[in-house]
Formats: structure tokens, C-alpha cells, sequence
């Protein structure tokens, strides 16, 4: 966030400021300011340690790291409808939707640590987040996290319950049978769905229009007679609406509905992608969306520098203190390597 | 497991529907999900008459979506349903394998045991019936392989419909495999053990407990499924001839009953492994592993292993014969060990 400010982007029609309270929109500047704060602590913390040199299987945080910065108006527009009894099935690139969505902040940042204290004990890593205190998961394979849901959100609808399940993908995913699958059975059992595509113009290096038949992802829905609609600008109050429209049509039992964001990967793949292929990174930073969104905020009158200090102070506060409870947990035991492959009579509850 | 003075003479089919029946009364977040297990009652028999008990909003017909109706499951079970859901034949495992074994087998471990997927898998499995190499393969060795599913085959109507009940009170998934050739089709070779007198009340076979189908002192023949059929049909063949064979029916892949095969195999000194499954990389190999692991000087001669060679299920009746674990091929095998 470092990035100067810009003029706001026009917003939608239907996602005019006019129609979404003060209190809301200070809501989707925070939760996106939360969620970057993650994102850069990750940052900082994954490349403490891996030099000279950059060894992905070295320091606190091994592994692959796939960080959503530039994504944030996605979660934070569609989980503002969203309560901790509806069910998210994210992606590989989860934390985002995760932190929007309620997620536990120590919690699972010890579980990136790979901590006992972590939400899956450091099993899983930051591929495999489940928090089944929000209905939370997430899945490294692309598309397969759409299938789950609609097993949670028919869970939800059996019970009588007008709670429903958010399935989120990549727009490289949407060329998957999962996606295809999944669209047609939840459009055919009307269940309460709503899925989301966030198109980051990149399949890795493969930009979309060399993986994608069409020009939007909200064209197939159609396909499937569910509502399909394509924020175009990344803009969190667009995502807002159509994610209000959405979810309001699968709680109400009208079965699910797919919205695709245009959105933006302000940095690589994986950390250590050198993103020597991506042609548009010198424009990249102008579009970052949280510097928009607070300029459109300061010039509604909804935030001035003392707000936006406070919110940011607020969200490195809860941050850091996620990243030393983390870092004070205690590594898993190594004898215990083989235990939750099974479940446990007393599940082991953490 | 203590039979009741009320039976009914039923088959194998029949016995895995009444198994889930009992626990569809028990329990209404047990439902039973696939393709043509409505109305048809499952292609092999595994849902029949469940519909009409039931009606369709707890037996349902898919869409030929086999990664969306199986990780359909998953999601149900983590919201605390008990889903059954049939993938017709093993051999379609290719379209949806991420769910069962990225998704349904993982979930447990990668969250630490804090989600649980109490989920129950069937899918019918075998050959002998020229279906050819994409509709006859067995392949519990590949799913046993994989960490995070239990793993059942029952050989006759009493552990299907006990293996069912535990299965689909188990916690966390369970894959029941049920051979086509024990379930007491009509439309198919009969099979004089697939039709046999079971309990009415319910009642749970332990997962992960072998059963010894035959006592004996000579052999031991350790297998699964079908197999143990055609491995007693063999045995009482050579109690003929002084060789007296016991046969071990696994019953269960995962967890293996690896102490009922050494217990076995330390009275007799003799191991035969009888698998439909292929040779190399299985379980066969496994099974031998369970023993030699523990103590190799427990086996007085080598060991033999029936199994499908491996090449593709073939078509042509002599030629899928030629390669299926059938009564000529064990007989030599336990003819041979019991020589050496």
C-alpha cells in the first residue's frame, strides 16, 4: 500500500455508492486492508529466511506461498454477506477469503508456521486451511474446491436452514470438469450456491485468452440457466452488489448463481515466481485496489487520515500478534506424524 | 455380531441393502447417492428397493458427474451427513479420483482431526464376466495405497450387510468394494455362497478384523472378496488329497489384519495370497510383506502369489480366464507350496 493514490474507477451501475451504507463501505475498506496486512506480513516473514539464495524449503515458512494481493475486493465483496454459519471453499491462493470470511488469525497463521496450535495442526499448510468453526476450506487442486461445496450448501438446505456455501475459483480453473460439473448439478438441484471466478488474467504464465474460449466466465453460466454477471474493474462495491444479488437468490431458494471479478495478481504465482513472462507488471501497482478504494472513501467524507491510520494500526496490531502467537507455538512432535490420518473417537479437537 | 434366532436366506445384494436400511431407519442423515441407484436399484443390486422405502429425496439419481455427486458427498459429510455414495464401477475412478483421494481420504489430516468425513463409498468390482479391461479390474490395491480411507470387500451376505453397518457408522470414509460376482445376481454365474442366512437385526462386522473361512493346518491362503469363494471351493478339493488348506477372508484392505495372517502363517508355515487384483505393487506383496517383516523363518517354503498378471482384463472368455485368479491356478499354486 505504498502505491499513490488514484482516481476511483467508475463504479457500477448497480454498485453505486449510493446504494451501500457508510458503515458497509468502511467495513470492505477494512477487511481488504486486514487482508493485505496478512498478505505483506506473509511476505516479509516467507523471505526472512530462505537467503542467500532463495531455498523454497527453507525457514518458518516453507513451501509454496501463492498471496492474494490485489484480490482483497473479491473476498472482502462477497463475504460482507456472508455469516460464520455459511461455508466458503476457497482455493490454493486462500487467505484472502479466509481473513474476509472470519477465519481465526492466529489460527491459521500458525498453521502457514506449521504449528500444533494451527488449524490443522501444521498438517496442512497454507494450501489446506479448514476451519469448521466458520465452514471454511480450501483445496491446492484448481476446481475441486466447487464440488465440496455443493455438499455443504445441500447439508444446509436438508436442514431447513437459508444458509448457503460460497465456492470460489481461478478463471484457469473454469476450464476444468469440476467447474462444469458442479455448475450443472448445484443449477439442477437448485442448491444454494453461490460460485465465484476471480480472473487474475494469469493461469500461472498462461495469460486467459490463450486458456479461454470465451471473454467472460459469466457467459457460462447460461449454459447451466443460472445468473451469470462479470465485474469487469475490481471494484470492491461492484462485487458487493452482484454478490448481494447472488446470495440473497440462494438463501431465498432460487438456486445458485456464478460471478466472475475481474480482479489483479499484484505479485507472482508463488513467491519466487520472477514473473519474467507478465507484460503488464509496470502498470500493475496503479492498479491496486485498496489505494482506489480509500481515495473514493476520503472523497465521500467516510475517511480521513486519522480513520485510515486507525484501521491500519488496528489490522497490523491483530496481525503481528497472530504472527508471535505463531512463532511462540510449539512445532508438532515428530512421533505424532501419523495421527488424524484417521478420525479419532474424540476427534481430537484442537 | 451375535446372530438372533431370526434369519432370512438372503443374497449378497440383498444383505448389503438390508445393512443400510437398518441404518437409514437409525439415522436420517444417511443417505444413498449415484447413478441408477433409484429407480434401477443400483446396476448391481446395491440400492434395490431402497427408493421405495426411502423415497427420493434420501436415494437419489445423479447425473453422470462423477467428481461433482462424490465431492458432493464429502461436503455433505463435513456438515455432519452420513452419505453413501456409489460410483458404479471402480474402474471409473479415473474421473474423479482428486475428490476421493485429494479431498475425501485428506481432509482429516490436514485439518488435524478437526473435520471429519463420515462418508461411505461403494463401488462394485470385479471381472469374469467378459466385460473387458475397463469394467473388470478390482484396483482395492490402489485405493488401499492411498492414506485416509478404510478399505472393505466382504465376500458373503453376512460381513456385507455387518461391514455396511460399520462402514457407515465409521467416522471417516470408508471405500466398500463389492464384487459382482458375489451378490447373488440372477445374471450371472451362480455362486452357491452368495446367498446365505442372515440375522435380521442389525449388527456391525468389525472393520479391519480378518475371518478364518476355513480352519486348516497345511496352507495357509491368505484372500479377498471373490476369491475366497473359489480358494474354499479348492480346499475342500484337496482335503481329498491330505492338504489341508485354511483360508484367510481379509475382509477389510484398511486397516490389514496383518496379526491374522502371521497367527496364520506361524501354524501352517505356508503362505499362498489369492488377489483379482494385479501382481505387482499390491496386495499380494503386502501381504507376504506382513509376514516377512515380522519374522521370515515362519515360512518353511516360498511363497506363491495368484494374481492378475499384469496386462488389462482381456475380453475373450479363455483369455480373461487365463489371467483371473480361477480354481486351476490356486489349486497348482497351493499344490506346489504344500510340496516344497
Amino acid at each position: 500500500m505504498t502505491v499513490p493514490t488514484a482516481p476511483p474507477p467508475a463504479e457500477a451501475p448497480d454498485g453505486g455508492p449510493e446504494k451501500i451504507e457508510g458503515e458497509t463501505r468502511i467495513d470492505l475498506y477494512r477487511t481488504m486492508v486486514l487482508a493485505r496486512t496478512f498478505e505483506e506480513a506473509m511476505l516479509r516473514e516467507y523471505h526472512s529466511d530462505k537467503r542467500p539464495g532463495f531455498d523454497i524449503g527453507k525457514g518458518l515458512v516453507p513451501g509454496e506461498m501463492h498471496l492474494a494481493a490485489g484480490q482483497e475486493p473479491v473476498a472482502a465483496g462477497v463475504c460482507a454477506h456472508l455469516s460464520t454459519g455459511d461455508a466458503v471453499t476457497a482455493t490454493h491462493r486462500p487467505h484472502h477469503f479466509a481473513i474476509a470470511h472470519g477465519v481465526d488469525l492466529r489460527k491459521m497463521a500458525a498453521e502457514i508456521f506449521g504449528r500444533e496450535t494451527g488449524l490443522g495442526r501444521g498438517r496442512g499448510g497454507h494450501m489446506h486451511l479448514f476451519d469448521p468453526a466458520t465452514h471454511f476450506s480450501c483445496s491446492g487442486i484448481i476446481a475441486e474446491g466447487y464440488p465440496p461445496a455443493l455438499g455443504q450448501a445441500f447439508a444446509f438446505q436438508r436442514k431447513g436452514t437459508d444458509r448457503i456455501a460460497v465456492a470460489v475459483t481461478g478463471e484457469g480453473a473454469a476450464n476444468q470438469g469440476a467447474f462444469h460439473e458442479s455448475l450443472n448439478l448445484a443449477a439442477l438441484w437448485k442448491l444454494p450456491v453461490v460460485f465465484i471466478v476471480e480472473d487474475n488474467d494469469w493461469g500461472i504464465s498462461v495469460p486467459r485468452a490463450e486458456s479461454t474460449s470465451v471473454p467472460s466466465n459469466a457467459a457460462r453460466a447460461a449454459a447451466y440457466d443460472m445468473p451469470g454477471e462479470r465485474i469487469e474493474d475490481n471494484a470492491v462495491e461492484a462485487v458487493y452488489a452482484a454478490a448481494g444479488r447472488a446470495v440473497a437468490r440462494a438463501r431465498a431458494g432460487d438456486g445458485p448463481s456464478l460471478i466472475e471479478v475481474h480482479t489483479l495478481r499484484l505479485w507472482g504465482h508463488f513467491e519466487g515466481d520472477a514473473q519474467a513472462y507478465r507484460k503488464d507488471l509496470e502498470d500493475v501497482p496503479g492498479r491496486d485496489p485498496i489505494p482506489t478504494y480509500e481515495y473514493t472513501l476520503r472523497e465521500a467524507g467516510l475517511l480521513d487520515d486519522a480513520a485510515v491510520q486507525q484501521i491500519r494500526a488496528s489490522a497490523a496490531e491483530k496481525v503481528e500478534d497472530a504472527v508471535t502467537f505463531a512463532k511462540e507455538s510449539p512445532e508438532p512432535d515428530p512421533a505424532q506424524a501419523l495421527r488424524y490420518a484417521f478420525a479419532e473417537p474424540d476427534g481430537g479437537a484442537a | 455380531m451375535t446372530a438372533t434366532a431370526d434369519t432370512h436366506r438372503l443374497t449378497t445384494a440383498k444383505a448389503m441393502v438390508d445393512g443400510i436400511t437398518a441404518e437409514m431407519d437409525r439415522d436420517e442423515s444417511v443417505i444413498y447417492l449415484g447413478e441408477d441407484v433409484g429407480a434401477y436399484g443400483g446396476i448391481f443390486g446395491s440400492s434395490t428397493g431402497l427408493l421405495d422405502r426411502f423415497g427420493a429425496t434420501r436415494v437419489i439419481d445423479t447425473p453422470i458427474s462423477e467428481t461433482a455427486f462424490i465431492g458432493l458427498g464429502i461436503g455433505a459429510a463435513v456438515e455432519g451427513m452420513r452419505p453413501i455414495v456409489e460410483l458404479m464401477f471402480v474402474d471409473f475412478f479415473g474421473v474423479c479420483m482428486d475428490q476421493i483421494y485429494n479431498h475425501m481420504a485428506k481432509i482429516s489430516y490436514e485439518s488435524g482431526g478437526n473435520v471429519k468425513v463420515p462418508m461411505v463409498l461403494t463401488t462394485a468390482v470385479g471381472g469374469g464376466y467378459s466385460d473387458g479391461a475397463q469394467h473388470s479390474q478390482c484396483l482395492w490395491g490402489t485405493f488401499a495405497h492411498l492414506p485416509g480411507m478404510k478399505v472393505v470387500a466382504p465376500s458373503n451376505p453376512y460381513d456385507a450387510k455387518g461391514l455396511m453397518a460399520s462402514a457407515i457408522r465409521d467416522d471417516g470414509p470408508v471405500v466398500y468394494m463389492f464384487h459382482k460376482g458375489v451378490m447373488g445376481l440372477v445374471w450371472m454365474a451362480k455362486n452357491q455362497r452368495a446367498i446365505d442366512e442372515v440375522p435380521d437385526e442389525p449388527y456391525t462386522v468389525p472393520i479391519g478384523q480378518a475371518r478364518v473361512a476355513r480352519t486348516g493346518s497345511s496352507v495357509t491362503v491368505v484372500t479377498v472378496s471373490l476369491s475366497v469363494h473359489h480358494a474354499l471351493d479348492v480346499a475342500e478339493k484337496l482335503a481329498g488329497d491330505g492338504i489341508d488348506v485354511e483360508v484367510l477372508d481379509l475382509r477389510s484392505l484398511v486397516p490389514l489384519d496383518r496379526a491374522a495372517i502371521v497367527a496364520s502363517v506361524r501354524k501352517t508355515g505356508r503362505l499362498v495370497v489369492v488377489d483379482e487384483d494385479y501382481l505387482s505393487y499390491g496386495l499380494s506383496g503386502e501381504v507376504v510383506a506382513s509376514v516377512t517383516d515380522v519374522d521370515p523363518s515362519l515360512l518353511r517354503a516360498p511363497v506363491a502369489r495368484v494374481a492378475v498378471p499384469d496386462v488389462p482384463i482381456p475380453y475373450a472368455h479363455a483369455l480373461e480366464y487365463a489371467v483371473l485368479p480361477r480354481h486351476d491356478r490356486i489349486e497348482a499354486a497351493i499344490r506346489a507350496v504344500a510340496a516344497a
